[in-house]
């Protein structure tokens, strides 16, 4: 098993004739990703990689029985492109296009929510089940199939940790980055839910960064009802308040979201939190070393 | 992106909601001037700048003749502004707001940000005027209520009158209405202009029984600029720091801090990170800078340009996990700055991802002086040794 994506999943790509769009098409066909279609509005006839590009998603549901999306379309667009996913009924939308608006955001989310599809980011490396599929950017190269669950907010830093983890020895079931933006679709508790009901996860790892307080809110969850050994890392200990660092979501705001406040409600709640980024592989093989299952399986 | 009270305070006329009567000035004597053509005394002269706390600094005073309206100019001109939130170099006033002074009865806070946690916008009304939100909340929380917003409804009547019944002693009843129409109005403002924050503090009753916005505040969704293109002709470069200007004008993510050793990251929670094992490593960031995911040639340049722009970098950390960026390329764009500006610092570059191999093989092959770190522990180290 693994969380919302296995080698069931049928992926439409949102923006599939575009730059990115068609680049990461590739990569995910590389990958294994079973990708049914895609959509351009304007475009549908036209074939990229082989895969038909249809003008819309409802197309990609009926015809080829999509279930999941993955969206590279510009900010001014990507809300649209979110709503149609929802509404073509599809389970699971990944949203990698960074930079739409906040007050957008709240809505598209809103109506997501009530539909009951799932949203990772936006702003998001995407999600991968190691061995099975990818839907999103992440290098797949560096994932092994193992029974670490990884949850983030950020891109290449999570890259950074799953490197860390395979080198270690530590395979991954899932690993989902959940965006960089202040409104993102699904939380870490979310994610912490699924990854608890998944019988091929061991174990889980956090990786966090300043601003808002979904980490404290995790760190909660946790420790009350997740029954699986955790730890944690958090972005940011040198940030400067008031600034954005990147991410839109990334800012120390009213003294409110300061990386100090997370590893203290972390490690108040019983969670190992590394606080030296290079050490994280390291202090993985303890906290999982009971784990036995999580160890790479080839 | 942040703009100042008289841009804030312009907004606020176009949206119907009560301000002084001011103007700006750039110079004492048109500050005078300014002043000569507003009712008073007394007159209120703000140094206009981004920053926040600055009656604490000075910049905000009152002045009871036109002599004292061009003293108090001349004297926030002249020097930087040194208020809690502008570091210790304080920050240089080119703008004065000359306002009429008002008799003031009561003051109050109003303000609006988007609430993360519950994802909506949250009004927040404190009867503590004057006081910072975030002091208030925690002192007297009693004097603090809030309201969240349903984005589909928008703020509603009810909303304006359980902030309005819950003040004691409650003003008269004829100010009801003013105070029903500024929040439903500041509300409006706030989502047709893509705010981040709304902020009025204080909101004021006069003597008179008015109700005032004193003070504004507004931030900006920089990430819905691109739709409000009159908002973003309002930014101050003269606020921003001149190499995050250079930056911003790459498309780079570059902020400058205080430390001696440069950083170039692709990716912001990884830029982050390296940022804090730096720190870790016992020495000082000089800046944050995210050349982007998926980074080009030409963007590598332009980033180790701007940060060997700055004097006070002794030694630079390149931190690169290429995953949709390859390292190759990376590997390019900085042997192509080496080209163009000298490198005078120790550089500890680490590599890792796609396209290692081919990325070590050339900064090996240019006659470029660098060091290679094998992980982000050990790339840390070196990069607080150069600097010890």
């Amino acid at each position: 098993m693994s969380i919302l994506i296995d080698e069931n999943t049928k992926v439409v790509v949102q923006g599939i004739t575009g730059r990115e769009g068609t680049f990461h098409s590739r990569q995910m066909l590389a990958y294994g990703t079973n990708i049914v279609a895609g959509v351009t509005p304007g475009k549908g006839g036209r074939k990229v990689e082989g895969i038909p590009v249809l003008n819309g998603v409802k197309d990609a549901v009926d015809i080829y029985g999509a279930n999941a999306s993955c969206i590279f379309v510009p900010p001014p667009f990507a809300p649209d492109a979110m709503l149609e996913a929802t509404d073509a009924g599809l389970d699971v939308i990944v949203c990698i296009t960074e930079g739409i608006p906040t007050l957008d955001m709240i809505r598209t989310a809103h109506f997501i929510r009530k539909r009951g599809a799932v949203l990772i980011g936006p702003n998001t490396p995407g999600i991968i089940s190691p061995g099975k599929t990818k839907v999103g950017i992440m290098p797949g190269h560096i994932h092994k199939q193992g029974g670490i669950g990884v949850i983030s907010r950020s891109g290449t830093l999570t890259y950074e940790v799953v490197d860390q983890l395979t080198r270690a020895g530590l395979g991954q079931s899932t690993c989902v980055g959940i965006g960089g933006d202040q409104i993102v679709g699904t939380s870490f508790i979310d994610h912490l839910r699924w990854f608890k009901e998944d019988r091929e996860t061991n174990g889980v790892v956090l990786i966090g960064e300043i601003g808002g307080t979904a980490e404290e809110e995790a760190a909660e969850y946790i420790e009350e009802k997740f029954n699986k050994p955790a730890m944690a890392f958090i972005a940011g200990q040198t940030a400067p308040p008031g600034r954005r660092m990147g991410h839109a979501g990334a800012i120390i705001s009213g003294g409110k979201g300061k990386a100090e406040d997370k590893i203290n409600a972390l490690k108040s709640h019983g969670i190992t939190v590394v606080l030296n980024l290079g050490q994280l592989g390291k202090t993985a093989l303890q906290v999982f070393k009971d784990s036995r299952e999580s160890l790479v399986r080839n | 992106m942040k703009i100042h009270e008289f841009q804030a305070k312009d907004l606020f006329r176009n949206f119907e909601i009560p301000v002084p009567s001011g103007k700006l000035a750039c110079t004492p004597s048109q500050a005078g001037d300014v002043a000569k053509s507003l009712s008073g005394p007394p007159w209120v002269v703000k140094a206009q700048i981004h920053a926040g706390g600055r009656g604490k600094g000075g910049g905000i005073r009152l002045a009871n003749s036109l002599q004292e309206v061009e003293r108090a100019a001349d004297e926030v001109l002249s020097n930087p502004l040194i208020t809690p939130q502008t570091g210790p170099s304080g920050q240089k006033v080119r703008q004065l707001l000359i306002e009429e002074g008002l008799d003031i009865d009561r003051e109050f806070y109003l303000g609006i940000v988007i609430d993360r946690r519950l994802e909506c916008p949250v009004m927040i009304f404190s009867q503590a005027g004057g006081m910072e939100i975030e002091e208030a909340s925690a002192k007297h929380p009693e004097l603090v209520s809030i309201e969240t917003i349903d984005i589909i409804h928008g703020f509603m009547p009810y909303q304006a009158r359980n902030f309005f019944y819950a003040i004691e002693p409650m003003p008269d009843k004829d100010i009801l209405k003013g105070f029903s129409l500024i929040t439903s109005q500041v509300y409006k403002l706030f989502i047709s202009k893509d705010c981040s924050l709304v902020e009025i503090n204080p909101l004021v009753i006069t003597k008179s029984g008015r109700l005032v916005a004193l003070d504004a505040k507004i931030n900006l969704d920089d990430n819905a600029l691109f739709r409000q293109r009159d908002i973003a002709e309002l930014v101050d470069l003269y606020e921003m720091d001149e190499l995050e200007v250079r930056a911003s004008q790459h498309n780079l993510n570059y902020i400058r801090l205080d430390g001696n050793i440069g950083a170039m990251v692709n990716g912001a929670g990884l830029a982050m990170a390296t940022m804090d094992v730096i720190k870790l490593a016992g020495a000082e960031p000089a800046n944050f800078l995210d050349v982007g995911g998926g980074a080009s040639e030409e963007m590598v340049t332009n980033g180790l340009e701007i940060i060997l722009s700055d004097r006070r970098v002794k030694a630079v950390l390149i931190n690169i996990f290429g995953g949709i960026m390859r390292c190759d390329v990376l590997a390019r764009g900085v042997v192509k700055a080496a080209k163009e500006v000298e490198i005078k610092v120790p550089l500890i570059v680490r590599l890792e991802g796609t396209n290692v191999e081919e990325g070590k093989e050339i900064l090996k092959n240019s006659d470029l002086d660098f060091l290679v770190a094998k992980d982000m522990e050990e790339a840390a180290s070196m990069v607080a040794n150069q600097v010890r």
